[in-house]
């Protein structure tokens, strides 16, 4: 296993020059492939860049798209912007959290979802807004949120396109 | 279609792309433009797209298909454009593919237009300020369709930033040029001295548009007389204020105009490389800065010896990775260099110690789109616009409780009141408006009876708020102000970097204190309490962030008191919209028994057989408003 997760650092980090201004880049790499950032992968990049571990480790835990836990099979962001929070973001959060079965920042049970709030998205003419992986979906209600967290579950969720206010 | 690589030198060559970008722009077929920008896109803009592309298939491609960025209309999304040679270009609202099939089946003798919007009788071209009719007829057929600058929405823009914005394919090169794209580009190299550069747009009196006003211009000097070093510039695309996505929508939709300034400072300054940093939550915009790169390079208008004239230019995309203080210029110059984002103590300033301790100018995306402009048409026409302290235009965001909501582009001295009422066409229902908020957590909230105020940099830090970014968010009676800076402080207290022990703290309780008063347990005392530490937080802070911390919690203070009173003294929330202090109940006489509240009730807590009366059990409440949202009859009160 150890040694899998080696190979496939190894062919990541050749990607990138051996130079400080290449760290987060990797990182975002790390974390598009595994969605977080195994720990032995953080050592050896660290070993790559020549730089102590604990400076990996302080920019992987400052920035927020990176995650030091696995997350879940899809990314449900409920963004809590000003225009999403004065339309009721907050109680959409809520709602996403129940039906997702993960609280904020945290992730399902059976690793479906990982629920994070995002500070604005930039669709604030849509608010309130709800982005599942790379779909963001528009004028979300609390009664939309079990619909639409349903087509990235297992079954049926093959089609995986975007719907919207009607 | 081939990718046309040829080479562009001499002013020859812009000429013979733009002769291909104008027959792809307004070509001799009936053309459909639908608006892929990300707000486009979460309105279900790729579905009208991929229904567009189908019909235009069947119609043996007599129909062209094209995409374009964000007009900025964006509470008609998806958009659809139609253009008709001869007549002009009509814009349709709220598009579905349905409809949008039936408008390229029609096509062209019927125009379907009575789903049409807007439409325009000819390029208005603020970069070369020439303005060409597309038609001498077109009026005619279209009598009862307004003209886009009879469109309230419209009406008082004037648009220099985003001049292409929902005009041009973003991803096309030739587009860009055949409205006048990279002239300025040539002009510079060919034609100015890098120090002429810099007079014109010292002349402009432009000021960064990031939101802090520092005179671009005096900038510029600033690092073009810095002879030692290597000198790097930054375009700052880090646009983090909720509430603000001026910065997303020109990266998407114009991408070279950023480009263009950046190399015409790169010139003026003598930098070798420039830098734009955009935020990861904006993968689109990321997406389209490199393809524009690529293009751009492959075209020879990056790279080496641009337009023959010696200079080498390169530009890299640098992707953040989700921390608002990287919009602070030296805590994002540490996270190009793969550091930790916090700010750093200035002076040095960039300008004298930047990027790995070179001299650096960073400006924001706007401030760069705009320097083409001032090139082609002048400093001088530049500062013509505007009030005497801030000149040009501004672009804002106008989102929140008003009918118009959209990205739009004035010029700065227009009023609050302008802005709102007759651009954002007022407040939905009979509702009152009660305050706009500017400038995002670093700014305030200006109450209703100021909306005369005339929009610059001085008149909004008068009355407590800032210019900011260009967020602007309008609350009606149903924000409740405490809560609003309830809101900021939790985000601030999330996003402070944590070094500056009073941000760091300061964030925290100032947040507690507002959270108790909302929740009906603040005191009397609290108020003088947040104002003594919103004082304490803005003196002793390192950056920004920190300094304008409380700005949400003074400018409230100073506004809406009475709110905060209302919490403490009679634990109510005038808006309602406190959790604790509201309660739900049905309606005994409007509730006709339809249960889609039982359906959607999270604590389950709505009691009542079908067609029978429901009742709320207040134990089981959780106040999440479900019921109030999916309520069809009015029936769930709040009190």
């Amino acid at each position: 296993m150890a040694s899998m997760v080696t190979e496939q650092a190894e062919k990541i980090l050749g990607q990138f020059e051996d130079a400080r201004a290449s760290l987060i880049p990797i990182l975002q790499e790390i974390q598009a492939t595994y969605y977080y950032l195994p720990e032995e992968m953080l050592r050896q990049v660290a070993r790559k860049l020549r730089i102590p571990v604990t400076d990996v480790y302080q920019v992987a835990s400052f920035y927020r798209s990176f995650s030091l836990k696995p997350r879940g099979k899809h990314l449900v962001q409920v963004c809590l912007g000003t225009a999403c929070h004065v339309r009721g973001a907050q109680r959409i959060m809520d709602r996403v959290e129940i039906e997702a079965g993960a609280s904020a920042g945290g992730t399902s049970a059976d690793r479906e979802f990982t629920v994070a709030p995002v500070r604005c998205v930039g669709c604030c003419a849509l608010a309130p807004v709800v982005r599942v992986d790379r779909d963001t979906y528009a004028h979300m209600e609390q009664g939309k949120v079990r619909g639409t967290l349903n087509r990235y579950r297992p079954r049926g969720a093959t089609k995986r396109q975007v719907v919207h206010d009607d | 279609m081939t990718e046309d690589v040829e080479r562009i030198r001499t002013s020859e060559d812009l000429d013979r792309a733009a002769v291909r970008g104008r027959a792809t722009l307004y070509p001799d077929r009936p053309k459909v433009i639908v608006g892929m920008a990300t707000c486009g896109q979460a309105a279900g803009a790729r579905e009208v797209l991929e229904a567009a592309q189908e019909e235009a298939e069947k119609s043996g491609h007599t129909i062209q298909v094209s995409q374009t960025g964000c007009i900025g209309w964006c509470c008609q999304e998806p958009l659809l454009d139609v253009w008709l040679p001869g007549t002009g270009r009509i814009t349709y609202g709220r598009i579905k593919p349905g409809r949008a099939r039936q408008i390229l089946r029609a096509l062209p003798d019927d125009l379907k237009l009575e789903w049409a919007l807007a439409w325009m009788p000819g390029d208005d071209n603020t970069l070369t300020g020439a303005w060409t009719k597309y038609t001498a007829n077109g009026a005619g057929k279209l009598s009862g369709i307004p003209v886009y600058r009879d469109v309230p929405m419209f009406k008082h823009q004037l648009r220099i930033v985003a001049r292409n914005c929902g005009l041009i394919d973003p991803s096309n090169l030739d587009e860009y040029i055949a409205r006048g794209g990279y002239q300025a580009l040539y002009q510079a190299l060919r034609e100015m001295q890098p120090e002429q550069v810099v007079e014109e747009v010292i002349r402009s009196s432009l000021r960064g548009r990031g939101g802090a006003g520092f005179p671009t211009g005096k900038k510029w000097e600033l690092l073009r007389r810095q002879s030692a070093g290597t000198k790097n510039i930054i375009c700052n695309g880090d646009e983090g204020d909720p509430g603000a996505y001026m910065d997303r929508t020109e990266l998407e939709s114009d991408p070279h105009s950023v480009l263009e300034g950046m190399m015409i400072g790169g010139y003026a300054m003598g930098a070798a490389e420039g830098f734009i940093y955009v935020r990861e939550e904006y993968p689109l915009a990321v997406q389209r800065m490199h393809e524009a790169i690529a293009q751009a390079e492959a075209r020879g208008l990056l790279g080496k010896n641009l337009f023959d004239s010696g200079f080498d230019f390169h530009i890299r995309v640098v992707k953040g990775a989700g921390a608002f203080v990287c919009g602070e210029e030296t805590a994002l110059i540490r996270s190009i260099e793969g550091r930790v984002g916090e700010p750093q103590q200035r002076p040095p300033y960039p300008v004298q110690q930047g990027l790995w301790g070179q001299p650096t100018v960073i400006n924001n995306v706007e401030t760069w789109a705009n320097i083409p402009v001032i090139l082609m048409r002048g400093g001088d026409w530049y500062a013509s616009i505007g009030t005497p302290t801030s000149k040009g235009t501004k672009t804002f965001c106008l989102v929140g409780a008003v009918q118009n909501t959209g990205l739009i582009e004035v010029p700065m001295g227009i009023t609050l009141r302008e802005i709102v009422y007759e651009i954002g066409g007022g407040i939905p229902g009979d509702r009152k408006c009660k305050a706009i908020q500017t400038g995002g957590p670093s700014g305030g909230c200006v109450p209703a009876d100021k909306f005369d105020l005339p929009v610059d940099y001085e008149s909004l830090s008068a009355v407590g708020s800032i210019m900011g970014s260009g967020g602007m968010i309008v609350m009606d009676e149903q924000s409740c102000m405490v809560d609003i800076a309830k809101f900021f402080l939790g985000f601030l207290e999330d996003e402070s970097c944590g070094k500056c022990f009073t941000c760091r703290v300061g964030t925290q309780r100032l947040k507690q204190i507002v959270a108790r008063i909302s929740e009906g347990k603040g005191r009397e005392e609290d108020l003088q309490l947040l104002d003594d530490l919103s004082w304490l937080v803005k003196e002793s802070s390192l950056c920004g962030l920190g300094q304008t911390a409380p700005n949400p919690v003074l400018s409230t203070l100073r506004y809406f008191r009475d709110e905060y009173i209302a919490h403490i003294v009679e634990h109510r929330c005038p808006a309602k919209v406190c959790r604790e202090l509201i309660t739900f109940t049905i309606d005994p006489v409007t509730c006709n028994g339809c249960g889609a509240c039982v359906q959607v009730c999270s604590g389950k807590a709505i009691l009542g057989e079908k067609n029978k009366l429901h009742t709320i059990e207040q134990a089981r409440c959780t106040k999440c408003g479900a019921c109030l949202e999916s309520c069809k009859f009015d029936a769930v009160l709040v009190n």
